[in-house]
């Protein structure tokens, strides 16, 4: 059984002007072990698709009209609140952006991160190396000893100093450092890094990915990594999908989809990648906009900016094709 | 911190000096006379000037500003023209009692603010928010003696529940001075025959003085709320699987609440120089009795007194507000 499975997830979100269908049948498996990138231009609902997981996007006003998530064969979309409490940082870690705006600025960084060991130690206490029933005393001693532990794993110098020092205190890199130890601290099976290094200044960001890669591959986390950057999927991950307008219309293993891409989307990002011998103003963009989203034009939703454009594409969204694991395309076209 | 502190009282002298110099001036350069009023409508020249001469009123203005501030230092505050106590001692007495009536206040409006603000923002437009807004519109709106005056008629004159008025009854015996403050003295004494007679003159006039601050507090409590939830730090904390009272409770709580501090200081000051009204109505013996009182008839030393009194205060709030935002705000260096 797969780690992570979403199926046909179809995401509706209410505003103002009607009904938003920002997420359109999206797919997508991720196993132990493995590294997913998650790419797509702005707005294509990577983050969405990542928050759904932990079911942290706000319903209403968003609406889940059809498809299932499951972890370890749990459907979370069915799940209760307190069900969805118990997961979070104890099967399901989650990193985002900016490191600067998601650690509480007024709180100390140790008492930040006890309260997460505190949450995954009661859940499950042999995290902690307690036996279930142990007094909250020594749950706080061992949650504590766990967070120092943590600290020094993801490279803080000198943690036990730093406990009491408040967020402000850090620097960027440092700060994403605490947030990935808060991510990990309840032992996660998944780990869900929504464009962890984008704030960070790139010295630091090779040092965050660096550290990313290692207690993956130390825990054999499955990961969704969602960037922008197709150069870090390169070196990171494993696996690759590409998204556009709600949908995943390429994925697969790294290499395949990097190496011979098949569906026009992923040839034009890819075409817009500047190299080193990329004349100047040689850049290549793509033509077109993306639909709009409350009134989606039926069919393939590339379709208005695609090259190989055929009257058939506008029929029904095309599914991924494939085989299961390897490399699948959503794209008739190219399929034939 | 405590050079932090030591600092900040200094600061108080120059305030001092500058409010009391310019009260002093404002004071003296008011039309009318008050020596005149002193002296009695049938008073001969003779006569007022003996009363100017007895007050040093006959004295060129800076050296009566000299003998008054070299006289603060020594404990004289100066005496009333008009009923020749010594300022120092009738502040003595009615300061405590609109210390009090402004603290019951300020205590009712922040622990029923905060909370109300908080739930109104979680609870954002659904009925628990429409409630509070509700509530906040009307108190904001309504004028506080008139709400006082309703007060009365409902709980003292229809229901009996409450006195009508007073701050505590001549047949009863009052707790031993320690303070001043009635309510404490009766708990430090533990005089709780006397504690309750003390609350129930202090509830009407503490709730009618209460509910402008109480509004605004939870208005802004509310607002400051609502962009807290917005941060992603609280997106991470829910991420991470903590449960939400100790989200809201101690994350968001502390984060909002510094944000809503210097309004509740800002109100203290405000609510301590506006008691007269209150005062009035429920015919609290406090400084804005005593204050109006003294700009009637043009006795200046009280006024100068409370004006300084008064000031006092506010910057020792406002110092306080400053200590416990620094607290809540590891940010906030104070050196
Ligand atoms: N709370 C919301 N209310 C309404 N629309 C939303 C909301 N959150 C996201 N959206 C819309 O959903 C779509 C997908 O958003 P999402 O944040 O998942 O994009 P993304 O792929 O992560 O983009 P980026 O690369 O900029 O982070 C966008 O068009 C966005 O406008
Ligand atoms: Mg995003």
């Amino acid at each position: 059984m797969a780690l992570l499975e979403i199926r046909d997830l179809h995401l509706h979100m209410r505003s103002f002007d009607g009904e938003a269908h920002v997420l359109n049948g999206i797919d997508l498996t991720v196993d132990r072990g493995e590294i997913w990138g998650i790419v797509g231009e702005t707005g294509c609902g990577k983050s969405l698709t990542g928050l759904s997981v932990s079911r942290l996007v706000p319903t209403p006003p968003a609406r889940y009209a059809r498809g299932a998530i499951r972890l370890d064969g749990e459907d979370l979309l069915a799940a209760d609140e307190k069900r969805l409490r118990a997961l979070r940082g104890r099967r399901i870690g989650m990193i985002f952006q900016d490191p600067t705006t998601n650690l509480n600025p007024v709180f100390r960084v140790g008492e930040q991160l006890l309260d997460v060991a505190l949450h995954a130690g009661r859940s499950d206490p042999s995290l902690l190396g307690l036996a279930p029933g142990a007094s909250g005393r020594a749950l706080k001693r061992a949650a504590r000893e766990l967070s120092l532990a943590m600290l020094d794993r993801v490279g803080i110098p000198n943690p036990a100093a730093r406990l009491d020092d408040y967020p402000h205190q850090f620097s960027g890199g440092m700060k994403q450092r605490v947030l990935i130890a808060m991510a990990l601290i309840g032992r996660p099976d998944l780990l869900i890094a929504d464009e962890p290094t984008t704030a960070l200044d790139v010295s630091v960001q090779a040092q965050i990915l660096r550290l990313i890669h290692e207690l993956v591959r130390e825990h054999q986390l499955g990961v969704m990594f969602i960037t922008h950057n197709l150069g870090v999927v390169a070196q990171l991950c494993s696996h690759v999908a590409v998204m556009y307008a709600g949908n995943v219309v390429e994925a697969g293993p790294v290499r395949d989809v990097l190496k011979s891409p098949r569906h026009p989307y992923t040839n034009a990002l890819l075409a817009a990648l500047p190299t080193a011998g990329t004349a100047r103003g040689a850049l290549q963009g793509l033509a077109g906009t993306v639909p709009s989203l409350l009134t989606p034009p039926p069919g393939c939703r590339f379709f208005n900016r695609c090259p190989r454009g055929e009257p058939g594409c506008t029929a029904a969204t095309p599914p991924l094709v494939g085989p299961e694991g390897g490399h699948r395309v959503a794209c008739p076209v190219v399929l034939r | 911190m405590i050079r932090y502190i030591l600092r900040r009282l200094l600061l108080l002298v120059p305030v001092l000096v500058g409010l009391s110099m310019l009260v002093f001036t404002i004071a003296r350069l008011l039309p009318g006379d008050p020596v005149r009023l002193a002296a009695g409508p049938n008073a001969t020249p003779a006569d007022i000037a003996s009363v100017a001469k007895e007050f040093g009123l006959d004295r060129p203005l800076l050296a009566q500003y000299w003998d008054y501030a070299t006289g603060l230092l020594r404990g004289d505050w100066g005496v009333s023209i008009f009923s020749r106590r010594p300022v120092l001692e009738d502040l003595s007495t009615y300061l405590p009692a609109t210390l009090e009536l402004v603290l019951a206040a300020m205590i009712l409006a922040v622990a029923i603010g905060i909370p109300a603000g908080l739930m109104a923002a979680v609870y954002r437009d659904r009925w628990p928010d429409f409630l509070s807004r509700a509530v906040s519109l009307g108190a904001i709106s309504m004028p506080r003696f008139f709400l006082g005056l309703l007060f009365q008629l409902g709980f003292a004159m229809w229901l009996g529940w409450l006195p009508l008025s007073g701050r505590f009854p001549l047949t009863e015996d009052p707790p031993s001075a320690i303070t001043g403050l009635l309510t404490i003295d009766a708990l430090l004494s533990g005089n709780f025959h006397a504690l309750g007679i003390a609350l129930q003159h202090l509830a009407l006039p503490a709730i009618a003085m209460s509910l402008s601050p109480l509004a605004t507090i939870t208005r802004m409590m509310r607002a400051s709320t609502i962009e807290v939830l917005q941060q992603d730090y609280v997106t991470t904390e829910r991420a991470l699987g903590l449960s939400r009272g100790k989200i809201l409770f101690k994350y968001v709580l502390k984060n909002a609440v510094s944000a809503t501090l210097t309004v509740i200081g800002l109100y203290f000051g405000w609510l301590l120089g506006g008691t007269v009204l209150v005062e009035t109505v429920f015919d609290w013996p406090g400084l804005g009795l005593y204050a109006t009182q003294a700009v009637l008839t043009q006795d200046f030393m009280p006024i100068i007194g409370v004006t300084l009194c008064i000031g006092t205060l506010f910057v020792l709030v406002n110092l306080l507000v400053d200590l416990v935002y620094g607290l809540l705000n590891p940010r906030v260096r104070l050196r």
